[in-house]
């Protein structure tokens, strides 16, 4: 009997015979549901049945009006030119409105009103999407766990585009739309607010997105590893631990000390993931509304140690002469 | 099907791998750093001997022309209408006049900026432009030490034997765009080779190598100053800038900074005040020289504003962090210093 699903095996997974109990019935899972080869080799082979519902509908229409109104302005940035569309597409931007516009609500269209609109909808579409998340777990009697790392994620993004340019008084201040446009302006902003990473919220970000890639391939390799002992049926390792989970534990304990429980390593990761955006949002939040350099406070808390000069003094030479920046 | 898969993944992989290997960006090793501030800082700067042999053979010295002595005649007795070279002897004025030609127009010959029936007629618009360049050059030499030290410039620093040097610039027209109430974009968003193939703006140089649009945008304490500091478009403005300026000198950004903290000047090298003089240096020299020359030239010479060529940091650079590798061709020509109005 076959039952190991993963890519290196390369069993077909379908449901012919369930192996947990299910609040849905067989029914209503296979309703409007079709089974793919290739998806079968990565996942599931089924496809559907997808729940759309009146959320789902709203999000995606909202979200399709964000993408369009990006997608257009885009296009007209190359005057309707569909060859340098395509060439240009990662360049492309839809900019957010000037400093004199601060938080009006509808600046001229062509100086950042586009921006507002789309931000607008793009925000709609995706607090829609949350909904959905958390609905859709309860409906099926989970918990929420994924609505609210969704809403984590949410989180930095309502604080890039939406609180801190509040809190700052400037709409401005947001992230345009486009690839590398913001890029650019995260690195923009580096450079503005004296160097992210001397921001502790940064540093506490970059841990957990560390940490979240090392926690989920240690997990990730062990539940591979004990694959061959049924070690990929956590959920049934975690109410009766069998030797797949004593193995795996006690490689982690022979190797680090310590090992994570088949139900623990959930936590951890879920946590990591979650901590990501959540903690880069508090660093996004206080850069330019309590801290403006962060390289300056870094050296006022001894976080930022002083080089050796390696040579003679060098003097802002427009404080020298008094003459113009 | 389990082959076919197999076999679609090794064409893939190939395929991208080929795709890769010819992208733009590569340096064929070996690559030559040189440390140029305190271990631990990055501060390196990075070639390929391939790269240095390119930027030799691009710098390659122009003949020498040969120079005359001060005595015998004045200019201004033998020519007339002479407004500039009022100091020289006759001989030191055909030396000049020779080095031009040699310098800026060697296919055109004399005939590129004089009429050649009447050498005293300012009725060709290059002739005019000529003087004022004069003027520059001298008042470059002169002046502007603090960036140009004894090095100097001569006219061949930036036209290396081309009537129009190859890189000026001109107001930034941008990508056309449809206009009307379609996102402007304040001219961000497009690939340029002025903004490094960034996204940001196209021309950075209008606003702070022809205006003097502010260039820092750091605030010089950790807390907040009340009011709105330096908006981020500003900062996109500057990143611009010195990316260009980076490309143009051939150098990355640690030549001049420590990029843990640019705006700090006790972290920076002692070439950053050099750049600081620069910029100053070219906005005067766009504002007072180049701009000004827009009612001189002809339509054809005008850019797409109806402004006329105006020089960045490339134009004299083209490349390399000191022009024509610190060779000075000024030291011997002092026919090109002396202060002129």
């Amino acid at each position: 009997m076959a039952s190991y699903q993963n890519i290196f095996t390369q069993v077909q997974v379908r449901p012919a015979e369930p192996d947990m109990d299910l609040a849905a019935s067989r029914i209503e899972r296979e309703k409007q549901a079709g089974f793919r080869y290739w998806l079968g080799v990565i996942g599931n082979a089924q496809i559907g049945p997808i729940y759309l519902g009146y959320l789902g509908l709203l999000s995606i229409i909202s979200g399709f009006t964000a993408f369009e109104i990006i997608g257009l302005n885009m296009l007209a940035s190359v005057n309707w030119n569909p060859i340098q569309f395509v060439r240009q597409l990662p360049w492309l931007a839809l900019e957010p409105p000037l400093p004199k516009y601060g938080i009006q609500i509808l600046p001229p269209l062509n100086e950042g009103g586009w921006w507002l609109m789309a931000g607008f909808f793009l925000t709609v579409s995706v607090l829609l999407w949350w909904a959905r998340m958390y609905r859709r777990a309860r409906a099926l009697g989970m918990g929420t766990h994924v609505a609210w790392a969704f809403a984590s994620a949410i989180w930095l993004y309502l604080v890039l585009g939406f609180i801190r340019p509040l809190l700052m008084g400037h709409f401005s201040e947001a992230v345009p739309f486009g690839i590398f446009p913001h890029l650019d302006w995260t690195a923009a902003f580096s450079l503005r607010y004296g160097n992210l990473f001397y921001n502790p919220f940064h540093m506490l970000s970059i841990a957990f997105l560390y940490g979240s890639a090392l926690l989920f391939a240690m997990h990730g390799a062990t539940i591979l590893a004990v694959g061959r002992y049924g070690g990929e049926r956590e959920l049934e390792q975690i109410l009766d631990r069998g030797t797949a989970a004593e193995r795996a534990a006690l490689f982690w304990r022979w190797t680090m000390g310590f090992n994570a429980t088949m139900e623990s390593i959930h936590r951890w990761a879920w946590w990591f993931a979650v901590l990501v955006p959540f903690t880069g949002g508090i660093g996004i939040l206080l850069t330019g509304t309590v801290v403006d350099n962060w390289y300056l406070w870094g050296v006022h808390h001894g976080v930022a140690p002083p080089y050796p000069q390696l040579w003679p003094p060098v003097i802002d030479p427009a404080a020298a002469s008094g003459a113009a920046q | 099907m389990k082959l076919a898969a197999t076999l679609l993944g090794v064409v893939i992989a190939a395929l991208l791998t080929i795709a890769m290997l010819f992208t733009a960006g590569w340096s064929h090793p070996p690559i030559v750093g040189q440390q140029n501030g305190y271990r631990g800082t990055g501060m390196v700067q990075i070639t390929t001997p391939a790269a240095m042999q390119r930027l030799q053979s691009a710098n390659a010295l122009p003949e020498a022309v040969e120079n005359a002595p001060a005595g015998g005649d004045r200019a201004v007795d033998t020519y007339k209408n002479v407004q500039v070279l009022t100091d020289l002897s006759t001989a030191q004025f055909n030396s000049v006049m020779g080095a031009i030609t040699e310098w800026v127009a060697p296919q055109q010959g004399c005939a590129y900026c004089h009429n050649v029936e009447n050498m005293a007629d300012d009725s060709l618009y290059t002739k005019k432009v000529a003087r004022r360049m004069l003027q520059m050059t001298r008042h470059i030499n002169s002046d502007d030490k603090a960036h140009v030290g004894a090095t100097g410039v001569v006219c061949y620093t930036c036209h290396r034997g081309n009537p129009v040097p190859a890189f000026v610039f001109y107001d930034g027209a941008g990508w056309p765009q449809a206009g009307g109430f379609a996102t402007s974009n304040y001219g961000m968003g497009h690939p340029d080779a002025a903004n490094g193939s960034t996204a940001l703006t196209q021309d950075p140089y209008t606003p702070l190598l022809e205006q003097a649009g502010l260039i820092r945008v750091q605030n010089t304490q950790a807390l907040p100053k009340d009011g709105m500091g330096q908006s981020i478009q500003t900062t996109e403005q500057t990143y611009a800038l010195m990316i260009a300026i980076s490309n143009s000198l051939g150098v990355n950004c640690t030549f001049c900074h420590n990029t843990r903290e640019f705006g700090q000047w006790a972290e920076s090298t002692p070439q950053r005040v050099v750049a600081w003089h620069g910029i100053q240096m070219v906005r005067e020299l766009n504002d007072k020289y180049l701009g000004p020359l827009k009612d001189v030239f002809p339509a054809n010479r005008l850019g797409p504003h109806g402004d006329a060529p105006k020089l960045d940091c490339a134009t004299c650079h083209q490349g390399a962090s000191k022009p024509l590798l610190g060779a000075s061709i000024a030291k011997d020509w002092p026919e090109l210093v002396g202060t002129q109005p």
